[in-house]
């Protein structure tokens, strides 16, 4: 089998009833069988070739993950479409290049809002001609020629199945694995996105080799709620069901996410650091905000995963009681914490999409949660590195995969090579040009370290780390998960390349920091309000002070320490291009529009001004202005632990 | 204000209504309310049609509510007819208002604080259920089957407003914004031919505003429930309502299509004042 249809087929013949996907419809888990999504995938196949989608065309989805997305994808797939998921939250614009680039026609889209954008993009995109939607809802007025409803192809699908079937046979035999399959965009942390097209073969190969590792069978399920338009959730939702037979799970929304997954326990779970760190900030306000006796014993529990926890897990000798601390522990404590998190059944949970701090790592694997990392990027494709061993090396990805070369450059420099993979950006030769060189190695950017057994270790982004004035080597990212491990913290951009001193700017969790001050019986209106407190930047200063105690422990990170910080008067926002569709910062742009807060940071004043616009989702301007005081953090000179001593 | 929200009047490329505005379904007929010496309203007449959105404006002790009461059965106005279908309604109350298919929300929200936002919507179909006491007491299949429909109805409410993920949570944890939307819900479970809103966008930030009026108007559309709304806020009576009926000092000052009435200078006086 190379071709993904051929494996839902295959699917349909050996496990007709179980379930292949299940979704929750007005508060009720519904069962799809591989049966009847065979049958559904065929149906909307036929219409595809009835309206004339031909091998090779690009079709696009703006979808969120539903059954009718899925069902789509393999039937694009069927008749050898390739699909090009997109992210919903886009505004119309910024659509406009991708459905250009691409020479999309053919879209699948969620319901009214997304209708709306292509809508007023038609002038601009003559070529699209049809747009399929699935949510009827508010859509009864339109009757533009080129909509049609989910439900109204599928019925004229049904109706013409027949004068297609042998069509549709041959189609799906024509299917080769070295076909494309989809089209992604990558993140765009540096610029702006860039198309990859990932081709049967090369989705295939690597998620047998990780179900093979990894254990992944038909018993298994998973939650898709991330966006599908990235590389991994469509990995996690689709490619690894339609390999391995194993179940995926739509929840009612986004906002119902944690609900549905304590309902349904899935048993392979697929998160980036910021959703593992919005769970534990959760977590830990919900904590806050019980009494004495109940947070003494989650102290003392927390205390004991600690220290032993990830110990159990792998197996290293720990003493008895410490043993049986541990396991009266998990009765009172891990055991329904992990349930509240919906991670009671999860056997596998896979971190991803960014670098992760080691605490919040430890903090779940403390709890007994088999929490790997993993590496892949678009262009080289998800699972790049497996580990084998359970739970594995906290901080290691793990050893390159099966068909996958790996070499460091003296600076340390990750390249990738592999057989079937990656051959280029869509249309952009250029942009090719500078991520590969002639033997076809593929600069990942990032820069590492191989350990004895063979497995990569990150230090972080090659053009992140660099060195202060003073020659002092810097590298940002493992200060900033410190700092984002508080709770009161959501994301940190430290600053410090080609300058005398580290500094900060600090986005606030506005809902912690909120919670906090409540607590106080400090007042406050908004967002700005709260940042402006002297309070808040007392908390967050202690927060960079602690950060400060651990850096002054090491000789080799004595002159990181962050020195002052200012807290930012607005939320990092996707829409004011700071930080990405799956919310990672975008470094160079918040240097930029921070710049005037970043110059009173170093010029010794006391306080920073910020006046930018700002937009909003739905594309319309506003103006943000603020005065913001500036924090010092205390710095140590030595040890504080040596001095302790 | 202007661009607050579209109506579904002007939106570009988009057909005529679902339900399009048909005959009076509720005829008020020089309505006169007293309290003791105090005059609240004095010989009101207007009217409402099917399937529209009409709004009740004013300034502060305008009469707004009081109007909304003698729709609702609470006061009973001293003098004056009010017909719904052409059929007088006379010895009305807030329960027979109910059963003739007339809900309302209010402008202190009145929910049961205590229970989930499910069971509050479940609560407003109650009056729709045949079952007697006894049936629903021992589960019979009856009260059983009545409450899986009812439980389906809710559902599709519960999605329609989007508040799924606040579904199991009392709703007295919840902000402002979600209990007037919740209340909504429990109005609409009635399944309304007249939807009274006394203020629902009160106390409300802008985006909790654009979001309340979108339910609105995919209420009328969807449902072609007939909406009566009592608001402060012009801007968003303008771009909402199909006719306007202003009050001051329980007075009818002004009747008409909002651009009509925004122009009138007997509604400009008693909003902003004239400078003679």
């Amino acid at each position: 089998m190379n071709t993904i249809p051929k494996f839902l087929l295959h699917n349909q013949q050996k496990n007709p009833h179980s379930p292949a996907i299940w979704e929750k419809k007005l508060g009720i888990w519904h069962q799809l069988s591989w049966a009847q999504l065979a049958d559904e995938v065929r149906v909307v196949a036929a219409v595809l070739l009835l309206e004339g989608v031909k091998r090779g065309d690009y079709v696009g989805l703006l979808g969120e993950n539903r059954p009718h997305l899925f069902s789509a994808m393999a039937a694009i797939q069927w008749i050898g479409g390739v699909v090009v998921p997109l992210y919903t939250d886009t505004n119309a614009q910024e659509l406009v290049k991708p459905i250009q680039n691409v020479n999309i026609s053919f879209v699948f889209v969620e319901n009214q809002e997304q209708v709306d954008k292509l809508l007023s993009l038609m002038p601009q995109c003559p070529n699209l001609r049809r747009v399929v939607f699935d949510d009827e809802l508010g859509m009864r007025h339109y009757k533009q020629s080129q909509l049609i409803s989910y439900d109204a192809l599928l019925s004229k699908g049904r109706h013409h199945l027949a004068e297609v079937s042998a069509q549709l046979d041959s189609e799906l035999q024509r299917g080769s694995g070295i076909d494309p399959a989809a089209l992604f965009f990558s993140s765009g942390t540096t610029g702006s996105a860039l198309g990859v097209v990932q081709t049967h073969e090369a989705l295939i190969e690597r998620v047998q080799a990780a179900i093979k590792s990894e254990g992944i069978g038909s018993n298994d399920t998973s939650l898709a709620y991330l966006p599908p338009a990235w590389l991994a959730q469509h990995v996690f939702a689709y490619v690894i069901p339609m390999v391995s037979g194993s179940c995926v799970c739509c929840p009612e929304s986004s906002e119902t996410m944690l609900y549905d997954m304590r309902e349904i326990g899935p048993t392979i779970f697929l998160a980036p650091p910021r959703v593992l760190e919005a769970l534990l900030t959760q977590v830990s306000i919900r904590i806050n905000d019980t009494g004495g006796m109940k947070r003494n014993i989650y102290d003392a529990c927390m205390a004991v995963a600690k220290r032993v926890g990830t110990k159990i897990a792998s197996g290293d000798s720990v003493s008895f009681t410490d043993r049986m601390k541990y396991s009266l522990g998990d009765m009172v404590i891990y055991g329904p914490l992990r349930d509240v998190l919906g991670m009671g059944r999860v056997r596998k949970a896979y971190c991803l999409g960014e670098s992760i701090g080691p605490d919040l790592l430890l903090f779940y694997r403390s709890l007994g949660i088999n929490l790997k990392q993993v590496y892949g990027s678009v262009e080289m494709g998800l699972f790049a590195t497996l580990q084998e061993r359970d739970p594995g090396l906290s901080n290691s990805l793990g050893k390159p995969a099966p068909g996958l070369e790996l070499r460091l450059s003296p600076e340390g420099e990750v390249f990738l090579r592999g057989t079937n993979q990656f051959s280029g950006y869509h249309q952009d030769a250029e942009s090719t040009r500078m991520r590969t060189d002639a033997d076809g190695w593929f600069n990942t950017g990032d820069v590492g370290w191989v350990n004895e057994q063979g497995e990569l270790h990150l230090f972080g982004r090659k053009q992140d780390i660099g060195s202060l004035s003073n020659g002092g080597y810097f590298a940002p990212k493992a200060i900033e998960n410190k700092l984002k491990f508080s709770i009161y913290i959501n994301e940190a951009v430290l600053v410090g390349k080609n300058r005398d001193a580290v500094c900060a700017l600090v986005d606030i969790d506005a809902d912690a920091a909120g919670n906090w001050a409540d607590k106080q019986g400090l007042a406050y209106t908004g967002f700005t309000d709260l940042v402006a407190l002297d309070e808040v930047s007392r908390l967050i200063g202690e927060v960079i002070t602690e950060t400060n105690a651990e850096l002054a422990n090491d000789p080799k990170s004595m002159h990181l320490q962050i020195q002052r910080f200012i807290l930012l008067p607005k939320r990092l926002d996707v829409d004011d291009g700071e930080v990405t569709r799956l919310r990672k910062v975008r470094r160079e742009a918040i240097l930029q529009r921070y710049a005037s807060l970043i110059e009173a940071l170093y010029d010794g004043s006391t306080v920073g001004y910020f006046n930018a616009p700002v937009r909003h989702e739905d594309g319309s301007a506003d103006r943000i202005s603020a005065k913001i005081k500036i924090g010092n953090a205390q710095i140590f000179t030595t040890s504080p632990s040596q001095k302790a001593a | 204000m202007d661009a607050l929200v579209q109506t579904h009047n002007h939106t570009p490329g988009v057909s005529q209504r679902a339900f399009p505005i048909g005959a009076p379904i509720l005829e008020l007929d020089n309505v006169s309310l007293r309290f003791g010496g105090v005059k609240a309203l004095t010989n009101i007449s207007f009217n409402v049609l099917e399937h529209e959105i009409r709004a009740i404006i004013g300034p502060n002790g305008a009469g707004k509510s009081s109007m909304l009461n003698v729709i609702n059965g609470v006061y009973r106005p001293q003098e004056g007819t009010i017909k719904m279908r052409g059929e007088l309604l006379t010895e009305m109350t807030p329960n027979r208002a109910a059963e003739i298919g007339i809900s309302r929300t209010f402008q202190n929200i009145a929910l049961f604080k205590g229970m989930t936002v499910l069971d509050n919507i479940m609560a407003g179909c109650s009056l729709r259920e045949n079952a007697n006491f006894l049936e629903i007491a021992f589960q019979l299949p009856r009260a059983r089957r009545e409450e899986t429909e009812n439980r389906e109805k809710v559902e599709r409410i519960i999605e329609f407003l989007q508040i799924e993920h606040i579904r199991k949570t009392p709703v007295k944890r919840l902000p402002y914004g979600l209990q007037k939307r919740v209340e909504l819900g429990r109005a609409l479970a009635a399944e309304p031919k007249i939807l009274l809103l006394d203020e629902p966008m009160a106390g409300m930030n802008i985006e909790e505003k654009q979001d309340m009026c979108r339910f609105i108007l995919d209420v009328n559309d969807h449902f072609g429930t007939t909406v009566v709304l009592i608001e402060h806020d012009m801007g968003v009576v303008m771009d909402l309502s199909d006719r306007v009926v202003v009050l001051d000092y329980g007075k009818k000052i002004g009747d008409g299509p909002p651009d009509e009435v925004r122009n009138d200078p007997e509604v400009i006086k008693a909003y902003l004042g004239v400078a003679d």
